[in-house]
């Protein structure tokens, strides 16, 4: 062996998780809310998911192509962006409307950023809210569960409000129990709205170290802290459970906020951002005009994270050492 | 129970299982020796023998320039063939003393065992082992004899023994813990002796169970030695980090472990003191875990220092696949080398021969801000901005960022799933940074 080695600089091996293995384990985790969708939206939701994905994929490739660069698809964001725009659709609109969201998503959020990485919010919130500003009756048409995998694809959905809607409104309708809301039979978004599903993927997430617990828990317990202080007639009487089980909590909290690219590095500035989410999604419940807040604190608390990243410097190891006598 | 353990760190699959159970073998050194003046942190030892000069096992043939420097030794008998620049694992060419080995072995007559430990003092201790030309043996070739002479007024609580071997696939230490426990334990106390230590903490990763339980039944009566078992994770055998989980202490940045009343010398190390002391045998050989995909036999063999690389693999049968990179160390922090045709030397703890599937895939990606490097630091640094400071030379960024606490383990770029190999640029900061500052001083 006379030829020079090749050498190369410490460490010499790598994890085995690489980038496309971890969006891959997003997409895993992503599998048990898929099913719920469907399972209580029908067909139609799995049809939306598909379409969003591929749209997601084909504009991705498409910029590259465009712009003779190496396809960046293989990484499998793209699907993962896919899969989250559709759990934030209702499963009623119509068919055309993913790959729009799809196409604002990945070409004008995404790629004219530069990729993956470089985003500024995240792409599917900021897809939604696009599509909630352009066509908002669309976007709030929910309908009932159909409870069966084969509804007619007819157009007689019986619509509902969500229970936020329901609460905002004084409606009088029913709220379903909080048994439903659990499983997520209640209107809603395609994958909002099973709480146990989400929660299999993210157990699924942390026992992988895809994320970390301390956004998810530091903003669920947020919402849950202030819904039941302010939520009530009176303090201190609030159905925080309620709050939790409905709107976009669960998948915003284990799914959105929790996107690598729009959250903080640093402990506390996951910490930070979480019941920043929190507090934000109460304002909007509790005070704003709008019953959902979720996605709009997750986008308002994603501008705010190169925020943080800049001005949380942890403080190293030894750096807080007590003087030893 | 929970183990102790610092923040950040990783997991890497510990590889350890190629070797562990395979006892040290005697490597039986080759006719050609090779023994360069630097093997060790400071100045350059003096060739003190010429070009047809004969030497025996254990003769001075290097000696130790001021107080941070090291004494070498011929660990064969036979002649001085010549004296001429060799290249050194460092990467550079080192003035090197070559020697024909003439397979006698012939002990050099000033090799004899010293007074009994109980007889000695603390400058006799410190004597022997500078006279032994013994170093850190964990990698960084530290002169344990100046490590043991404390800055005045310092008060030494613990003498740590660092078994930890964080770094995957290597086993000499935990073979070291199996047999040669008593000499470690020896060593343990000529140290407690020198330093009049009242404690010694024994280290051991919880992966290594059955060596602490060894080392433990060998301590049955010893009061003030102990073994203190953690939890496996990388980088537990750095300095710092092992002093944190055997001791709480930290040592504050810019400050070494006798500021904060502590001592640490590797495992190897201790009972390298011990043969000293024992024997008088200075330090002329060194367990070497010879592992990685591409060795057709792997185990843990004891070499005399100065033997070629290429001849501690023959004797490891060779290869039985490509190398694709060659790393003498640990896979961590181990340094890749262009070449086999360089000597082991004291700090040489491992020789890799890592196959492409060893070295794991690296299909780089945008940074996606996971922020996994920043988890995994365990100096709690944030490398992925460290990384973009360093690229653009932002020497107040870096500074603010605490560049040159970075003690360059490896965690960041291990864990980066985009491979982004932010290890890489943060290395180039803080030479950056440091030369700045040396620079400024010098004005
Ligand atoms: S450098 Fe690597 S580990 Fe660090 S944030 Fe970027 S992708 Fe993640
Ligand atoms: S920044 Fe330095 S200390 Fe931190 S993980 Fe990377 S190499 Fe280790």
């Amino acid at each position: 062996m006379e030829n020079v080695l090749k050498v190369g600089a410490a460490p010499h091996i790598v994890t085995k998780h690489d980038t496309r293995s971890v969006m891959l384990d997003v997409v895993i985790a992503l599998m048990p809310a898929l099913l719920a969708g469907v399972y209580f939206f029908g067909y139609r939701a799995a049809l939306i998911v598909l379409i969003s994905i591929a749209s997601a994929v084909a504009f991705e490739h498409i910029w590259n192509v465009a712009l003779k660069k190496p396809t960046t698809i293989g990484d499998l964001s793209a699907v993962v962006s896919g899969i989250l725009l559709a759990f934030n659709l209702p499963s009623t609109v119509p068919l055309w409307l993913p790959v729009a969201g799809s196409f604002f998503m990945i070409v004008i959020i995404k790629m004219a950023y530069g990729g993956l990485g470089h985003n500024f919010m995240n792409p599917a919130l900021g897809a939604r809210a696009f599509l909630l500003a352009s066509w908002p009756s669309y976007m709030t048409s929910f309908t009932k569960p159909q409870a069966k995998l084969f509804p007619v694809l007819s157009p007689d959905f019986v619509t509902q409000a969500t229970p936020l809607g329901i609460l905002k409104e004084q409606s009088g309708e029913a709220l379903p129990t909080y048994l439903d809301m659990f499983l997520g039979n209640l209107a809603g978004c395609i994958g909002e709205t099973s709480k146990i599903a989400l929660l299999i993927g993210f157990i699924y997430l942390l026992a992988r170290g895809v994320i970390s617990w301390k956004i998810p828990v530091a903003f669920a317990g947020t919402v849950a802290a202030l819904a039941w202080v302010f939520g009530g007639d009176t303090l201190f009487t609030g159905d925080w459970l309620m709050h939790l089980l409905t709107g976009g909590v669960f998948l915003g909290a284990i799914f959105m906020a929790t996107d690598y690219t729009t959250t903080p590095i640093t402990e506390s500035g996951m910490i930070i951002f979480g019941i920043g989410c929190g507090l934000l999604t109460m304002i909007i419940r509790l005070v704003g005009g709008y019953p959902e807040g979720g996605s709009y604190s997750i986008l308002i608390m994603n501008v705010l994270t190169p925020l943080l990243d800049k001005y949380i410097i942890p403080k190293p190891f030894g750096k807080a050492a007590k003087k030893i006598a | 129970m929970l183990l102790k353990t610092f923040k950040g760190g990783v997991h890497p699959n510990d590889c350890k299982r190629f070797t562990k159970d395979f006892a040290i073998e005697e490597m039986p050194a080759p006719p050609t020796m090779i023994f360069p003046i630097i093997q060790h942190i400071g100045a350059p030892s003096e060739i003190v023998v010429k070009k047809g000069d004969y030497v025996k096992v254990g003769q001075l043939i290097a000696k130790q320039t001021g107080f941070v420097s090291a004494n070498h030794h011929s660990s064969v008998s036979g002649t001085v063939k010549s004296i001429e620049a060799h290249f050194h694992p460092n990467g550079s060419m080192v003035d090197s003393i070559i020697i024909e080995n003439d397979g006698k072995y012939d002990v050099f007559e000033d090799v004899k065992p010293a007074k009994p430990l109980e007889q000695l003092t603390d400058k006799e201790i410190v004597q022997i082992v500078s006279d032994a030309g013994i170093v850190g043996m964990g990698g960084a070739s530290f002169p344990t004899h100046v490590k043991l002479v404390p800055p005045e007024g310092t008060r030494i609580d613990y003498v740590i023994i660092n078994c930890a071997e964080c770094e995957p696939y290597l086993t000499s230490d935990y073979r070291a813990m199996l047999e040669d426990g008593d000499d470690i334990i020896f060593g343990c106390k000529a140290i407690m002796k020198a330093l009049s230590a009242p404690k010694c903490l024994i280290v051991v990763e919880d992966n290594k169970k059955d060596a602490a339980r060894h080392l433990e039944n060998l301590l049955k009566d010893e009061e003030n030695i102990s073994v203190v078992v953690v939890k496996t994770k990388y980088p537990q055998g750095s300095e710092k980090h092992i002093i944190f989980s055997a001791t709480g202490r930290k040592v504050p940045s810019g400050k070494l472990p006798a500021d904060v009343g502590v001592f640490v010398a590797n495992t190897d190390t201790a009972a390298s003191i011990a043969r000293a002391v024992k024997t008088g045998m200075p330090l002329i050989s060194r367990i070497v875990t010879v592992t990685g995909g591409a060795i057709k036999n792997k185990k843990n063999l004891r070499v005399r220092i100065g033997t070629p690389i290429r001849n501690v693999i023959e004797a490891a049968g060779g290869f039985v696949a490509e190398p694709e990179r060659i790393i003498l160390g640990g896979p961590m922090m181990g340094k890749g080398v262009f070449s086999i045709d360089l000597p082991v030397i004291k700090g040489t703890s491992a020789i890799l021969a890592m196959t492409k599937e060893d070295l794991g895939i690296n299909v780089v990606t945008n940074c996606t801000r996971c922020g996994k490097c920043v988890q995994a630091c365990p100096m709690r640094l944030v490398p992925v901005t460290l990384a973009m400071h360093s690229k653009n030379e932002n020497e107040e960024m870096l500074k603010k960022y605490h560049v040159t606490d970075c003690i360059e383990c490896g965690a960041c770029s291990y864990i980066c799933p985009a491979r982004k190999d932010p290890l890489q640029m943060i290395r180039v900061g803080k030479r950056y940074v440091i030369d700045r500052a040396r620079m400024k001083k010098a004005q």
